[in-house]
Order: structure tokens, then sequence, then C-alpha cells
């Protein structure tokens, strides 16, 4: 893997970065990676930075390393660890307790020493990602650095360097693309869950970031925060989300010289294709021709994708397959196709039940979200003794000041709605909020999850 | 405002925003044949909840039969 990338690279975390040229020649993990040739690892380091050197070092020496990202339940651990069949943990100084005493383990720093000799490389390493469901037990998704990489093998690194950043944790997929992009094309500025967003947007601005990825969610944080110029990229990248057609219109106002794209993908599917257009859906033309060995079909009103890039099983004794036996990925998502474009209605799995009648909570927030004054919503179902459930909606405003009163929006909310939705659709009532959680992995968090 | 017309004004609201015929709400008015749909039962009975703090629902109950009863069900519950 260290063989991608110009050699002037750089791998910055908050307070202290690594050459990527150093790598080559360096450990983090104190000279102890024998001891990890071969065996089954579990990554539960605090640190990202540290995280990152190490599977750089371990890919290739490992038999399997599992990504744990920081805020992995110490109540999840245990079946991480039967399922990964996991021997070893690496950790550092930060680490939680319940993780460091789990499994023996070793020590690991982004301070990086020598290596006595040059490393040698084994085997292909298996690199297991964990679903991000916040209470649910995580899947452990099995990858490999060819799956990880297929995207980005067929394209030669770009003439000029690239600094790449993300929102996300570089140890979730989305996060672990860029973080693959960021060594392919250049270098990599990786977030802080401590640090605040405008000294963030500060940081990478100073260090070169052109290029930055996040969820939609993690991208209406930015409008909202008033902080959006602290940071002038050329490219700004959407994906784990639907992106709809609200937050890209913000983007678009907020950032006129760069190009804003929304990317496909998941830790099972992989990264399926990526839109440009600056329009929310994607053109029925890609399920003819996604680019590349993807192909893309849609069955049962969901969409599935077969490539290389996909995921090759879940780990687990009775779990189910992630590929069909036709080896096409379903990706949960059910789309509609409107001339010639489709459009994401939302998970399956997230459907509300109005008196027979179903609605996705994300076609009515993209209803919702194109309103002048609306940054984000949710969309949530309501008990009703009458129809089971009816549709009820938290939104948040922009900024405050020259906002219309609440309940002006809430009527402009309602003929919004009514004009855009069949009845059953229509939120019973709009309720404005401050503020609406998002989890550790951008994700705005729906009830039930 | 009383309880009468609280319920009144969101009968004749949801039936404004949902576009149907309400027929005049007396109190013999059988509530199967006023012109509103199960949908817009239920946004009436969300928006009173929230109006009027009860939901005479939450036990089972026989759905009214006429405009009074419904009336009469909000009136008794909430004493």
């Amino acid at each position: 893997m260290q063989a991608h990338g110009p050699r002037g690279g750089r791998l910055a975390g908050r307070t202290a970065g690594v050459p990527l040229a150093q790598l080559a020649g360096s450990t983090g993990l104190g000279g102890q990676l024998e001891a990890l040739r071969g065996r089954s690892v579990l990554l539960v380091t605090a640190e990202q930075l540290t995280a990152a050197l190490a599977l750089i070092e371990l890919d290739g020496v490992a038999r399997r390393m599992v990504l744990c990202p920081p805020d992995l339940a110490a109540a999840h651990l245990p079946h991480v660890i039967a399922t990964a069949g996991a021997e070893l943990a690496v950790y550092d100084a930060a680490s939680p307790e319940q993780a460091r005493s789990a499994l023996p383990g070793i020590a690991a720093s982004a301070t990086l020493a020598p290596l006595p000799a040059p490393r040698r490389a084994s085997e292909p390493t298996e690199w297991v990602l964990l679903t991000s469901g916040t209470t649910g037990t995580p899947k452990l998704v099995l990858h490999t650095l060819a799956s990880l990489t297929s995207a980005l093998a067929a394209a030669p690194p770009p003439p000029q360097p690239i600094t790449w950043s993300t929102f996300y944790d570089i140890r979730r997929y989305g996060g672990l693309q860029i973080f693959l992009r960021g060594l392919h094309a250049g270098s990599l500025v990786l977030s802080d869950p401590a640090e605040p967003l405008g000294d963030f947007l500060a940081r990478a601005a100073a260090a070169g970031v052109t290029h930055i990825s996040g969820t939609p969610s993690h991208w209406r944080k930015v409008l909202m925060s008033g902080q959006s110029g602290r940071l002038s990229p050329r490219y700004v990248r959407l994906s784990g989300e639907i992106a709809d057609q609200g937050v890209l219109d913000g983007l678009a106002a907020a950032y006129p010289q760069a190009s804003v794209a929304h990317a496909f993908a998941s830790t099972e599917a992989g990264v399926a294709f990526e839109v440009r257009d600056g329009r929310a859906g994607f053109p029925a033309a890609l399920l003819q021709a996604a680019g590349g060995r993807t192909e893309l079909r849609v069955a049962q009103e969901t969409l599935q994708i077969r490539s290389p890039g996909t995921a090759l099983r879940y780990l687990g004794e009775s779990v189910e397959p992630l590929r069909g036996s036709d080896g096409f990925v379903d990706t949960g998502d059910r789309v509609e196709e409107r001339d010639g474009r489709y459009y994401f209605l939302g998970r399956r799995g997230g459907v509300i039940n109005v008196g027979g009648l179903k609605v996705h909570p994300e076609e009515v927030e993209a209803v919702i979200n194109a309103h002048p004054w609306v940054r984000m919503s949710l969309v949530k179902a309501r008990r009703s003794p009458i129809t089971g459930a009816v549709v009820t909606a938290d939104v948040v405003l922009k900024d405050s000041a020259g906002a219309p009163a609440p309940e002006v929006v809430a009527r402009e909310l309602g003929e919004r709605c009514r004009g855009a939705l069949a009845a059953h659709k229509v939120p019973a009532k709009f309720r404005i909020v401050t503020a609406l959680e998002v989890s550790a992995a951008g994700k705005l968090v729906r009830p039930g999850e | 405002m009383s309880m009468h017309s609280t319920i009144t004004s969101t009968f004749q609201q949801v039936a404004r925003e949902q576009e149907r015929m309400l027929s005049p709400l007396a109190d013999d008015l059988p509530l199967l044949h006023c012109g509103l749909d199960s949908l817009s039962f239920a946004l009436i009975v969300a928006r009173l909840e929230d109006s009027l703090g009860i939901d005479p629902f939450e036990a089972a109950v026989q759905f009214p039969a006429t405009f009074g009863d419904f009336v009469r069900l909000y009136q008794n519950f909430a004493k």
C-alpha cells in the first residue's frame, strides 16, 4: 500500500503529523510488528492518526485487521472479538480500559521509531469494518485492500498532489475511502471529534485542503455554523446518506467555485457511483453504464450493485449473505424513477405505515429541506389510535436573523408538503427545533435505530 | 376556547387542508358519513392531543358514532 502516492505527502492529525515518505522505514508499534504477523488483530486505538499508521504498517502482515471506531460500545466488544476471531489488540494511551483488557495487546503510538529491517509483506490482509447502527449489534463486514481500492485502481495519481480531508473517522467506510484517496493522491488531514468545526475548517485550509468529504448531515452542520467560509474547497463530496436537493443547493451557494459531488456508497456495497450534475438522485442511464466494472440494477424498487468494490461477506456464523447468488448486493435503498432520473425514497427498513399506506421519512424530509428557511429536518412516526401512525416533522431553521415566525414556516411547510406529496405523507405537525442529533458516524439519528 | 369550539375548528381546519367537503357539524351528524376519511381523523386526534393535552383513544374505545359523541368523549375524558 505504501507504493501509492507522491513522496512529499503528509498524514496530519490535529496536533501531530507524519510525512508519508517516513512510513516505509518506521514503526509505530514499538518494533513488535512480527508478533502480529498472520494474526487477527483488533485495532482499538482512540487516536485516528495512530490507527492510520497502524493500518499502513499492518497491511500485508496481519491476517486480518478489525477497524473499531472510537464510539464502539464496550458491550459489543465480546461479540466483535468472537466473530472476528481476534487474537491481539493494538491500543494506545487513550484507549478505553475495557478495550485494553479484552485481549493481549501491543501499544501503538503516532511517534514513529526507525525499523531495524525493511518490512516484509506475507499475505493479503483482510480489512474488517463495522456497520454503523447506533444501538444494534454491529455487523462485521469483510473487505480486502483490493475491494477497498477498486475504484482507485484504474485511476492514476493526479498530476499535482491533492490534499484531502474528511469529517468522517477513517475507521468507517466513508472515511476509509478518503484515507485511501489521500494516500493515493497526496496528503490527508484527519478530523478530531473534540475540535470545534470552525477550527477544523481553518486547520484544513492552512494545510492546503482542496478536496473534502462528509455526510449530508455533516455538511448541513457546516452550512448552519456560519463558518463555511473558513475553507475554499475545489471539490466537495457527500456520501453516507441521501443527498437531497436542499443540501446540494446550499453547498453550491456556499462554494460556488467548487465541484459538488454526491457518491452512493455503503460499507457493504462499496462506492458505486458519483453524481456531479448538482441534482439529487442519479440519471437512469447509469443503470446501463455505471462506469468501470460497476453494475447497477433496480429490483423490487430497490437499488442493487455488483462490482469488485463490494464487500466479500459478513463475518459470523448465522448471518445473512451479503451478496445474492449472482453477486449483487441489495443496498436496502428504495428508488423511484421520474423522467429519466432515479430518486432515493429512503431505507426500506425505515418505512412508516399510515393506515396501510407507506411513507419514507427521507422523501418527506427532501420536500421540507427544499424550503428556503429550512436547514435540516427529521421526519418520524407518531403513534395514532386511528391509522397506527401519522407522520410528524422536527425542523431546524437557518440562521435566525430574518427567519419568519415558526408558525408561519410551519404553515408554509404544510402547504409545500400537501402540494408535493400524497396526503398520508404530509406531517400532522411541524415542530421547529434548535438542533437535531447526528451520530458519531455523521448520520441523522432516527428513532428506533 | 371551549372544548367544543376547539374540536369544531380542528375538524374544519383538517377538512380544509385535506380539501374535503365537511358536512355541517351537528350533534347527531354520523362521523362515518361526514366527509372525512381515516387519515383526516388521525390528524384531528393528533392535533387535539397537542392542543388539549389528552388522548381519549389511548384506552381502546369504540370510535364515536356522531360528532356529539366525539365531543362528549373528550369532555368526559377531561374530567
